[in-house]
Formats: structure tokens, C-alpha cells, sequence
């Protein structure tokens, strides 16, 4: 995708958009609602119309051709499954407008349905089978055309929670086995993390950061990006000779030519640790009360207040078992690359507002 | 408590109704009686009658007097006229619910179609026959059109008058209920829109448009004041003919020839409503 | 597989604000359907009614014009029948209490069908069906009986009403039905009786301010039907509004009163209509 943009009156939805897809790659469209990620994929599918740019598939200038000329598939949110055909009929029916015969037509539908394991289910219909398996169905209806490139439309936010993760994967395996050019767009971001190649990050209309999953979580390229996936605490401190200095601990800098001066800086919660135990009279920078312990499964996130803000870390669950709230602890933080935002105001540092 | 009361998920909380020691459809007691007072119990009434000789017992062979000429000429008389309106209603109804259905659903168009179908198909009757009379009639605003008294044309166009809103009301929700997705779904897999109609949302609407067409023959047969006033026919209609053979003073037997009348428009309209409750269950399991 | 690619460098700037691509193309194929299918059905309905208003305003002498015939609808008199206007009296004293007791019979019906009794809505939606396709003329003769009783006490023609409200029911449910199932009747119910409320406020405090459009439809759907009911009123001996209009065409085929009265019934129906439509939008956000 090339330029592309969309806009809606005077609400702009996209705004120059750019964008490759190598063959066989995965890339996840990661952002809050009204991004542009759906209408980005909308785009692609020809179900709506750019205002400029141009979309290409294997060199091949698609723009102007319409929704059902593009061969691509696509696999919408939920109720997209035609109720009044059987699973089979549903996952043949590209084949049978494309006038493939019966015998063929069948070979293939029950092929696709092999692949997605729902080869028992041929003559069920739509409403008589489970949310989770009516996507696997919709995706085997989508690979069945042997299109060029796939398309999700947040598939799995329709599904529980088990589930969710269940078909995540497997949508990731059956892509990887088929290998075909994807685009998956999600506002969760651990589907985005766990399953893409790479992952795009969007802002109203913009993208924000392409890069693999590793990439965008550890070296977030905007403050947005940082905020958006993971989670962030955000703390005062001073950028000296290329580190910043964050309550006492010199840290590097992502960007190393940031100018000295007051800034926010983005601290993941892993990356903060437990120093040691403190003596209830004990003070210092990341000295602190515990407030709060979040028990998360291997890993438990504690809450601590420092006396002028709180902080946020992760720590093994073996270790936060020995604190209570209340508990006097300090904290130590690894000396990772972080990510800066100019003014000593957290308020006017926040450029994205996300949690 | 009151909570548990308040819902009706599983077999607990009508546990629980029952412990307030009168079950739920209690409440629907008074709802029940009216329709079971005005409605059930005169159509009963005139099964049985039907069914009976001037003198009260009971005379099953009166079911063959439906076959005597006369009244089936009646009988096909009414069919003609209402298979036909229904069916123009039909096509035009859907096609203009199509119209407004494809707008936006929360616009003025829609709301003035709705509500504009909802008076104009009560407006059979009286009104509607002076309408046309005005329209048509002797010193009528268009020509003269003469074929429109010949039976069945022009009351048939009158029929249909009051048909097509009855269409729109009764088949538009239908409409509604195609989700947009698969329209995008057919469409991203190659098909035309014609294709999508064949395929898709031709078969999903089939059942409802073949019970708005029952719900206007059914309603097409009961149609009464619009033959009465449309003078210029001679009117070989069924509910004509009950109307005569109840206003005229001939003793009782014409009592029990109108019920027997009334009896057979009563099992056409068995029929039709059979079939409309079972296209119906097909339709709402697609399209809710 | 094929790559999804970007293509050069500087991006294409088309002008801004009109997308020409399929979709555009399509949608003004739609519109223009649209507009061309409601012409064609606004002409075929407003002819009869415009004609109607041309005779309405019909002077002594053809070509003329005059209000006579509007004027004449409060004072007009034929021989041997009652004056027109007690029958629209009449007619709309029973479209009010026709209305009320729809209301009252249906709404709190449907709410607790609705909530409590759920396996009695297809029995429900049945019933109320039914009377859309039992012809009139069944039910007056097997009402006969029963009016016939009702008019040895020579009770006035309101009585039609406990009849009207049954043909009203087609109509009717099918307007509320609307309306409820576009809120979650459930969870409003089970808030507010947490918090304390009767049956009688919820459905009345809590339900019911929701269903505003759909309750102002079915009256508009019921008052409708009793303005344009003739066949029961007729066959029964009774003097409601259609039956008046057709005992003047009677004696009178082209009196001018006969087109200005329906004309007058058909603006009051679109009056209410009107009315609706404000009514229902005041409340509209968006979802």
C-alpha cells in the first residue's frame, strides 16, 4: 500500500499510509479503536474506496478493481458464515461462483476443512456449531479460493477468552503451512505479540511503528507505541551526556543524541527488580511501601509507592511471595535502553493517552 | 430475592416464582381471556354453527353445500382477486421495501415510508373506493378508463392500493435482518451482485417474502368494505355474499349459510396461516 | 505467494472529498434506484388522495372552487341518517379508547411475556396475528350473538371497541415487539428491581420510556385502523365514521362532503404522523 488515504467528511481516517507485506509474512495492525486498522484492511479488500494511493499485489496495481475481482480472502469479525448453507456449502461457495465442479469443489471444501479440523462438522449449519469454530470455518471459506492474501478482521474478538487463545494459534499455524501473505488486524495486543511477523503499530491514521513483535515491545519508537503495547511507568529524570538519569540509576537512552534537559521516561515493569528488603526507616529514590501485589500466574506485578509516585514491577512470583502490602522494599532498575518524552509535566509529556 | 425472581435463566428461579406461590404467566391472564372472549370464541362459534342444521344438531353434510356451484363460483371469485392483489402487492411491496430498507435506518425517509404504510394500509374500504371514484369515476380527474370496471382489473389496482404498505410493514424487518457481512463476504469470494442474490440473499429472504405474500392473500380475503362501496361491481365476492345472506330477512337457513360461508373463508385462512408460522420458524432462525 | 507491496516513492495526490472508486459507483447506482422507485410509488399513492382534495374543493358548477364541502363536514345532515358529525365523534372517541385499552392490554402483556414467561411469545405472537387474517365477517357473525345482547341494553356504538382493540393486535404487537426487542429488557428489569422497584414502576418508570417510539407507532397503526373501520360497524347496525361516509354516497354519490371528510381523516392520520416522527426523534443519539 502506497499513500493511502481515506477520510470520512472531515474526519480524516487515514493519512498517507504506507505499507509492505513481504510473501508469506504475517503483519498485525495493532491500535485503539478509530485508528485506521479495519479501514485500512477495507481498503485492501476493496469494500471501500481510497480518496489517493495505490494498492499493489505482486506488482499488480489492484486500486481500481472491485471487491470481488481482487482474489483475496477475508475473515470477518462474526456472522459472516451464510446461515442457510451447511458448513460444506459455505466453504465451497467461493469454488462454486468460480464454476469448479461438484466433485472438485467438494475435494477441496473437505481439504480446507481438514486443515482447520473441522472435517466432522461438513453438514452442520452455521447456528448448530460454536463462535470459535464458525471462524475456523470462515477461515477454511476464505483459504479455499487459493487467494493471494488473507485478511482478518479481529477474528477472535468475538470469542471467549480460552478460545481466543486456542484459534490464535491456530490461525498462526495454518497460516505458516499454507504460507500466505496475511494481514490481521487486532486491538489486543498479545495476539499481535504472539502470533506476527511484524507488527504495525497505528494512531489515527497513521502508523507508528513496523517492526517485529521483539522490536516494539523492547525498542517502542514513539512514546505512543510505548504506552500503547506493554505496560509503561512513567518517571521524572534528567538526560545527561546521552543517559538519563532516573532516581539515582543511569540509564541509556534509545535515542542517544536526545538534547540534556528534564524528561518522562518509559520504564517497563520487568525491568524494574527488588534490590533488597528495606529497614522501615530506610529512604532513597526507589525506596518504597508495596501497595498492592497483582498475582499474575509465573510472574506477579507489585505495586509500590515511592512517597512522590508510584511504580509498577514485574517480578517473579517467587520473589513477590515474600513481600505483603506494606512491606518496606527498594527497587533497582536494569540498566535497559528506555524511551524519553521532553518536560518534566507527565501532562504534557503524554502524547498518547493509553493505558 | 427479588433479583432471583427477576430472571429466568434455568430451572431456580421459576423455583423461586413458584415459592412466591402464583406462577409467572399468571400476568398473562387478563391478555389471554380478551382474545380468548373476542376472538377465539366467535370464530368458534362459527365453526360450529357451521356445522349445524337450522334446527341445532349437528350436520357434517352441510360441509358439501361448499361444494355447490354457486358458492364456488364465490369462492373462486374471491381467489382471482385476492391472488392477484397479493401478488402485485407483493413484488411492488418488496421491492419498495428494498427502497426503503437500503437508506438510512435512522433518516426521515424511512421514518415517513413507515408511517405513511402504516395509515394507508388501514385506507381500504369506503375512502379508498371514493378515491378512485374520483380519480377514475364518471367525472374523474384522469380518463376513462372502462376496464377498470370490469372485474377483477380495476378493484384489483384498488386491492393492491392497500396491499403493497401491508407488504412493506410486514416484509421490511425481514430485510433488515441480511447483515451486511455477507454481502462483503460473497462479494470479497467473487460474487456479483447478482450472484449474491441468487445465492444469498434470495433464499435467505424467500420464506419471509412467501409470508408477507400468505399474510396478503389472507388478508385480501377478508376485505369487505371496499366491494361495498366499489358499486360499480357486481360483486361476486364471498364476504358480499355473506353480508346479503345475513341482512336479508329470508328466514334461518340463510343464518347457517353465512357461517357456512364464513366456515370456508375460516379454513382458507387455516391454511395460509399454517403455512405462514411455518415459513416463518425458517426465517426468524436465519435472519434474527 | 504474492507480495503486498508499496510501489515508488512519491505518493499519488488525488483531489480530496469524492472517492471514485466501486463502492462510490455502486452506492450512486443504489440511490438513483432508490429515487426512481419512490417516484414512481409516491405517484401511484398520491394520485387517488389528490384527486380526492380537487373534489373536496369542488365549487357548485365543474371548474369552480370552493371550501363548501370543508365547511360542510361540521354542519352536513342528510335525510334520515344522523348528522355526519356525531359519527366523527363518534370515531374518535372510540380511536382514544381504543388506544388506551391496546395499551394497557399489550404492553404490560409483552413486558412480562418478555421477562417471565418467555415460552408463551410464539403462542403470543400467534394470537396476535390472527385477526390480520380472520375476516371481519367471521367475527361478526359469530359476535352477533353476543352485540346482539350488548344492544337489547342499547349501549352506545363505543362498545365496538372491545372489538377494535383485537383488530388492532396484528399491528400493534408487531410495532412493540419492535420496540422491545431493540432494548435488553432483562437487565433494565433486574437493575431496577435491585434497586427497589415494583413490578408496576418497572414496567411503567423503566420499560416503557424506552419503548416511546414504538408505543407512539402502535397507537398511530391502532388509530389508523379505527379511523378507516367500516365492516364491523356496518354489519353490526352501527354509525361510525366510514359507515356514515358510505350511507351519504347512498343518497348523495358525489356530495362533496364525502371527499373533504376523508381527506380531513387522512390529513389527521398524517398529523399523528407527524407527530410520531418528532416525538420519536427528540431522544435520538446515535446507537
Amino acid at each position: 500500500m502506497e499513500g493511502l488515504s481515506r477520510h470520512y467528511g472531515a474526519v480524516v481516517a487515514l493519512d498517507q499510509l504506507d505499507l509492505t507485506v513481504h510473501p508469506g509474512e504475517l503483519v498485525a495492525l495493532l491500535g485503539p479503536s478509530g485508528c485506521g486498522k479495519t479501514t485500512t484492511l477495507r481498503l485492501v479488500a476493496g469494500l471501500e474506496d481510497a480518496d489517493s494511493g495505490h494498492i499493489t499485489v505482486g506488482g499488480k496495481d489492484i486500486t481500481r478493481l472491485s471487491a470481488a475481482k481482487r482474489d483475496m480472502g477475508m475473515v470477518f469479525q462474526a456472522y459472516s458464515l451464510f446461515p442457510h448453507m451447511t458448513v460444506r456449502q459455505n466453504v465451497a461457495f467461493g469454488l462454486r461462483l468460480r464454476r469448479v465442479s461438484a466433485a472438485q469443489r467438494d475435494k477441496r471444501a473437505m481439504e480446507m476443512l481438514d486443515l482447520v479440523g473441522l472435517s466432522t462438522q461438513a453438514d452442520r449449519y452455521p447456528h448448530q456449531i460454536s463462535g470459535g469454530q464458525q471462524q475456523r470455518v470462515a477461515l477454511a471459506r476464505a483459504l479455499a479460493i487459493e487467494p493471494q492474501v488473507l485478511l482478518l478482521d479481529e477474528p477472535l474478538s468475538a470469542l471467549d477468552a480460552k478460545v481466543r487463545a486456542q484459534l490464535r494459534d491456530e490461525i498462526r499455524r495454518i497460516q505458516l503451512e499454507v504460507g500466505i501473505t496475511t494481514l490481521f488486524v487486532t486491538h489486543d495486543q498479545e495476539e499481535a505479540l504472539a502470533i506476527a511477523d511484524r507488527v504495525g503499530v497505528m494512531r489515527e491514521g497513521r502508523l507508528e511503528q513496523l517492526a517485529p513483535p521483539t522490536e516494539v515491545y523492547s525498542r517502542p519508537a514513539t512514546s505512543f507505541v510505548a504506552e500503547f503495547v506493554g505496560l509503561s511507568n512513567r518517571l521524572d529524570g534528567e538526560v545527561r551526556g546521552g543517559e538519563v538519569i532516573v532516581r539515582g540509576c543511569k540509564l541509556p537512552l534509545v535515542e542517544k543524541d536526545t538534547p540534556d534537559g528534564q524528561v518522562v521516561a518509559l520504564v517497563r515493569p520487568e525491568a524494574m527488580s527488588l534490590a533488597s528488603q528495606a529497614p522501615d526507616s530506610g529512604s532513597g529514590p526507589l525506596t518504597g511501601t508495596v501497595i498492592a501485589i497483582t498475582f499474575l500466574g509465573a510472574t506477579s506485578r507489585v505495586t509500590v509507592d515511592l512517597g512522590d509516585t508510584r511504580v509498577m514491577a514485574q517480578l517473579p512470583t517467587s520473589e513477590a511471595s515474600t513481600l505483603a502490602a506494606g512491606s518496606r522494599v527498594v527497587l533497582a532498575i536494569r540498566p535497559d535502553p528506555v524511551l524519553v518524552s521532553a518536560g518534566a509535566d507527565p501532562a504534557a509529556a503524554a502524547a498518547g493517552e493509553e493505558a | 430475592m427479588a433479583v432471583a425472581a427477576a430472571t429466568e435463566t434455568g430451572a431456580r428461579p421459576s423455583r423461586a416464582g413458584r415459592r412466591l406461590s402464583t406462577p409467572a404467566w399468571v400476568g398473562t391472564v387478563p391478555f389471554l381471556a380478551y382474545v380468548a372472549i373476542f376472538l377465539v370464541w366467535p370464530t368458534g362459534i362459527v365453526v360450529v354453527d357451521a356445522l349445524k342444521n337450522p334446527n341445532g344438531a349437528w350436520a357434517f353434510s352441510n360441509i358439501t353445500e361448499l361444494g355447490n356451484p354457486l358458492v364456488r363460483g364465490y369462492f373462486i371469485g374471491s381467489f382471482k382477486l385476492c391472488l392477484l392483489s397479493s401478488l402485485l402487492g407483493a413484488v411492488f411491496g418488496a421491492i419498495l421495501a428494498y427502497a426503503v430498507a437500503s437508506g438510512d435506518p435512522d433518516g426521515t425517509v424511512r421514518r415517513l415510508y413507515l408511517a405513511v404504510s402504516g395509515v394507508l394500509a388501514q385506507f381500504g374500504g369506503v375512502t379508498l373506493a371514493f378515491a378512485f371514484l374520483a380519480l377514475i369515476g364518471p367525472v374523474g380527474l384522469l380518463f376513462h378508463a372502462s376496464w377498470f370496471y370490469s372485474f377483477p382489473w380495476g378493484i384489483t389496482v384498488i386491492y393492491t392500493y392497500f396491499q403493497i404498505p401491508l407488504m412493506v410493514l410486514v416484509f421490511l424487518p425481514a430485510i433488515d435482518g441480511l447483515k451486511v457481512q455477507w454481502r462483503e463476504a460473497s462479494e470479497n469470494l467473487g460474487a456479483s451482485a447478482w450472484q449474491y442474490w441468487r445465492h444469498v440473499g434470495g433464499p435467505l429472504l424467500a420464506p419471509a417474502f412467501l409470508g408477507g405474500l400468505l399474510l396478503l392473500f389472507a388478508n385480501a380475503l377478508s376485505a369487505f368494505a371496499t366491494i361495498i362501496a366499489w358499486e360499480n361491481q357486481i360483486a361476486y365476492i364471498v364476504p358480499q355474499q355473506i353480508s346479503t345472506a345475513l341482512s336479508s330477512e329470508v328466514g334461518l337457513s340463510n343464518v347457517n349459510v353465512a357461517d357456512l360461508l364464513a366456515l370456508g373463508m375460516v379454513i382458507m385462512v387455516a391454511i395460509v396461516m399454517t403455512g405462514y408460522a411455518l415459513l416463518q420458524r425458517r426465517a426468524a432462525r436465519w435472519l434474527r | 505467494m504474492a507480495a503486498l507491496t508499496s510501489v515508488g516513492e512519491t505518493p499519488l495526490t488525488a483531489p480530496a472529498g469524492r472517492p471514485s472508486g466501486m463502492q462510490a459507483r455502486r452506492r450512486k447506482r443504489l440511490n438513483m434506484f432508490r429515487y426512481v422507485v419512490f417516484t414512481v410509488f409516491g405517484l401511484f399513492f398520491l394520485l387517488p388522495l389528490l384527486a380526492m382534495v380537487r373534489f373536496s374543493l369542488e365549487g357548485a358548477k365543474l371548474g369552480t372552487w370552493s371550501v363548501t364541502a370543508w365547511k360542510q363536514i361540521a354542519s352536513y345532515s342528510g335525510t334520515g341518517i344522523p348528522p355526519l358529525i356525531s359519527s366523527i365523534e363518534i370515531t374518535l372517541e372510540l380511536a382514544v379508547i381504543t388506544c388506551v385499552v391496546m395499551l394497557v392490554l399489550l404492553v404490560p402483556t409483552m413486558i412480562w411475556v418478555r421477562l417471565r414467561v418467555q415460552w408463551l411469545a410464539r403462542t403470543m405472537e400467534f394470537l396476535c396475528l390472527l385477526p390480520l387474517t380472520i375476516p371481519a365477517i367471521v367475527l361478526v357473525v359469530g359476535l352477533g350473538a353476543i352485540y346482539n345482547k350488548i344492544q337489547h341494553y342499547s349501549l352506545s356504538a363505543l362498545m365496538l371497541f372491545w372489538v377494535y382493540v383485537i383488530l388492532a393486535l396484528p399491528y400493534a404487537y408487531r410495532a412493540l415487539a419492535a420496540g422491545l426487542s431493540a432494548i435488553d429488557v432483562t437487565t433494565l428489569s433486574e437493575a431496577a428491581r435491585s434497586l427497589g422497584a415494583s413490578w408496576f414502576s418497572v414496567m411503567v418508570r423503566v420499560i416503557a420510556p424506552n419503548m416511546r417510539q414504538a408505543i407512539l407507532n402502535a397507537v398511530l397503526l391502532t388509530a389508523a385502523l379505527v379511523l378507516g373501520e367500516f365492516t364491523i360497524a356496518y354489519l353490526l347496525l352501527y354509525n361510525n365514521l366510514q359507515v356514515e361516509l358510505y350511507s351519504i354516497s347512498r343518497n348523495t354519490p358525489n356530495a362533496g362532503v364525502l371527499f373533504s371528510t376523508s381527506v380531513a381523516a387522512l390529513l389527521f392520520g398524517f398529523a399523528l404522523l407527524m407527530i410520531l416522527s418528532y416525538a420519536g426523534r427528540r431522544r435520538r443519539g446515535r446507537g
